[in-house]
């Protein structure tokens, strides 16, 4: 990219978002966490996430550890890196514990460095899950945050425990039998400080969410619905309209768990059946396989009976 | 210094901890660390200790053990951890993630059989089993060795030349839970032996991403230079060897250690404790009119080649005694020290104490005589002790 070019993109930007009654350029972090040169797919969810990232991280210093997925692929080889912020690799399901050391090492120091473990929906619901979960019951002041693409993404799409039942995969072409595990549960269970779930279609919720847990203590957990259009078959263009329809069809709960007790809802879904029919027509690992819309509708209710439950008597 | 009936589980654990403190005016210390019999003492004893600037973060599995102490290594801290057979095999991963980051760690190992079946008693293959891990490895044979090795190898692994990981082994219970008199020095020596810790690799403030995609010939260049910088150990090992003797009065064991090998025509060559016990066999072989000598490997990796090609050097027969079977081959040690064995010499492999059975010396000396009788070597013999 041409220096003039460069200078284009840092001045003020006709029509660009307003989040919490800032402007974006006002926000920013000077750096972007994933700049120019990533590997990410076109309308990449993780991408998407990244970028509200970086208005939440603002001048914070921050170190970020990043399991094996396609997180790791997206800053392209060495010695180019595409991601704005110091970041390491580790092995696939010991991001959460490596980014203890890290930031007992910050501590030990009298530095503000916020650590951020940034992984896939197989590194933390599979492989590293048993690394996730001792290091939330250590309540280590790590942030810990999954992008959930609902499938390998880097090895060509294979099912994990994320993958939503009906789902056709590479490794379950006739569709997933079993449902997604309900992570957040998992996660308020082990009465960390703070989980959250962050749609990217409701870009001032998932900032401030972000702020909240970059300025909190202890183990938190963030959660992102991130769509990935090469694994689920869908048009880039429907990235944020597909979290959208989660949303408002009530597949994706959009709460804050604090102290694993007080669960908040923070948009409440229209739980419509005709966006949950949008939302499944979109994609074509749902058009390929016989989707049954009916028991699918009655475990999205079955959640928000629980959430409703949990919602009442814990709050 | 002060003198202590100490195993070598806690002998190791106490040099550990004057090394941590010694990191103070560093960026400190971190461990993380998990049970497994036969090392357990050495954690819990750490996890005793009180270490300004350090903290130990007791984890749920080895594999979390060693992504612990990458992250403290990463922030720029010293970092120690112990393990043992099925809990190195477990940690495997990231043995190999510490040795390719070229993350200056050291590790206690204590050498235990892998299972299952379950045995808790000594056998070397389970360190062996990583030697291609990017790791230094050196063997001890007692337990002020282990006090010694232990503080040494920190200041061997942090040389701007060196920057690998390093295991430092023990024979389980022969040494990790028999109590002998061991020396430790005091904080104030072990402060002017080892500089705080400047880490080039520290993840630091500057974006940056470390461990992310490598093309080939990148990847070939980051191997190259990691198997250089082990080239350069036996050297910098040297160094450390003068440093150590000047600091605390007493003497670093070599790399190889020798005995009785001058007008020796046949040479046991062994790992560990088990050179002990040849010792003593060869005392006893020469009485009987035995040439023999004994050729202990203590530097394992990087395989001190050239030491031990110089030390065989016109000798008639070598045997190689090995606590470990790599089934289908042989003895480990063996199989890497036939290459280096030169001229018309016999070099015969012998695998003995699997399990942790006790070699005695008058296995040693049957070993001997089977050797002495020798004109070709065969395959490798399963020598039982039991």
């Amino acid at each position: 990219m041409r220096p003039e070019r460069l200078r284009l993109l840092s001045g003020p930007v006709p029509n660009e978002p307003v989040l919490g009654g800032l402007p974006q350029s006002a926000q920013d972090r000077r750096e972007p966490i994933l700049r120019p040169g990533n590997t990410n797919c076109g309308a990449c969810g993780m991408s998407v996430g990244l970028q509200l990232l970086r208005h939440a991280v603002a001048e914070r210093q921050v170190q970020m550890v990043v399991p094996a997925c396609c997180g790791i692929v997206a800053p392209g080889p060495f010695p180019f890196s595409a991601f704005g912020a110091p970041v390491v690799a580790s092995t696939f399901a010991a991001a959460a514990a490596m980014a203890t050391g890290l930031a007992h090492v910050a501590r030990l120091n009298g530095e503000e460095t916020r650590v951020i473990c940034w992984a896939g929906d197989g590194g933390t619901y599979d492989i590293g899950m048993a690394t996730l979960s001792a290091a939330a019951e250590r309540n280590e002041d790590v942030l810990y945050i999954c992008y959930d693409n609902e499938i390998y993404g880097n090895t060509g799409g294979q099912r994990s425990s994320a993958t939503p039942r009906f789902a056709s995969t590479s490794t379950t072409p006739g569709g997933k039998s079993v449902e997604k595990k309900d992570i957040v549960g998992i996660m308020a269970a082990h009465r960390v400080p703070y989980v959250a779930t962050l749609s990217l279609a409701h870009a001032e919720d998932t900032v401030r969410k972000f702020r909240f847990a970059l300025g909190a203590t202890g183990f938190r957990f963030l959660h992102i619905l991130a769509p990935c259009p090469t694994g689920w078959k869908s048009e880039p263009a429907h990235t944020v309209e597909l979290v959208r329809l989660a949303v408002r069809s009530g597949l994706y709960p959009v709460l804050e768990v604090f102290e694993g007790r007080r669960y908040v809802i923070n948009v409440e879904p229209e739980m419509s059946v005709e966006d949950l029919e949008r939302y499944l027509s979109l994609q074509g690992r749902f058009r390929k396989v016989a989707t049954e819309l009916v028991p699918m509708r009655a475990a999205v209710l079955e959640h928000w009976a629980e959430l409703a439950q949990r919602a009442e008597r814990e709050g | 210094m002060t003198e202590a009936l100490l195993s070598s589980n806690h002998a190791a654990a106490l040099a550990a901890t004057l090394a941590a403190r010694a990191n103070r005016g560093g960026r400190g210390f971190g461990s993380g660390v998990y049970p497994i019999t036969p090392q357990t003492e050495c954690v819990e004893l750490l996890c005793q200790q009180e270490i300004e600037k350090g903290h130990v973060v007791r984890v749920e599995s080895e594999h979390s053990a060693m992504a612990v102490c990458m992250g403290f290594a990463f922030g720029g801290a010293r970092t120690f951890t112990a393990s043992s057979s099925n809990g190195l095999a477990y940690m495997a991963e990231n043995v190999f993630a510490a040795g390719l980051y070229r993350l200056p760690i050291v590790m206690m190992a204590v050498n235990r059989t892998l299972g299952p079946p379950w045995n808790i008693w000594a056998e070397h293959g389970d360190t062996l089993m990583l030697r291609d891990a990017g790791w230094i490895q050196l063997y001890c044979e007692d337990n002020q060795e282990v006090a010694d090795t232990v503080l040494a190898t920190y200041r061997l692994v942090e040389d701007p030349r060196i920057l690998l990981p390093a295991l430092v082994c023990q024979d389980a219970f022969i040494l990790s839970h028999t109590v002998a008199r061991t020396l430790l020095p005091d904080q104030a020596a072990v402060d002017a032996f080892l500089p705080a810790l400047n880490l080039p690799q520290r993840l630091g403030d500057k974006p940056r991403t470390v461990g992310g995609l490598d093309w080939p010939h990148d990847n070939e260049v980051h191997r190259r230079e990691l198997h250089e910088a082990m080239g350069r150990v036996e050297a910098v090992y040297a160094e450390v060897q003068t440093a150590f003797a000047r600091t605390f009065g007493r003497t670093l064991a070599d790399p190889v250690v020798s005995y009785r090998m001058e007008d020796a025509d046949t040479v046991l060559v062994s790992l560990g404790t088990t050179a002990a016990t040849v010792r003593a066999a060869v005392d006893e072989a020469r009485s009987r009119g035995i040439r023999a000598g004994g050729l202990r490997v203590r530097l394992f990796r990087p395989f001190p080649e050239a030491l031990l090609t110089r030390a065989l050097e016109g000798k008639k027969r070598v045997g190689v005694i090995d606590r470990d079977l790599c089934p289908g081959l042989g003895g480990i040690l063996w199989a890497e020290l036939r290459g280096t064995a030169r001229g018309d010499g016999v070099v015969q492999g012998y695998v003995a104490g699997l399990g942790g059975g006790d070699i005695r010396v008058e296995h040693v000396l049957g070993i001997l005589e089977d050797l002495v009788g020798r004109s070709h070597a065969s395959a490798p013999v399963l020598w039982e002790v039991a």
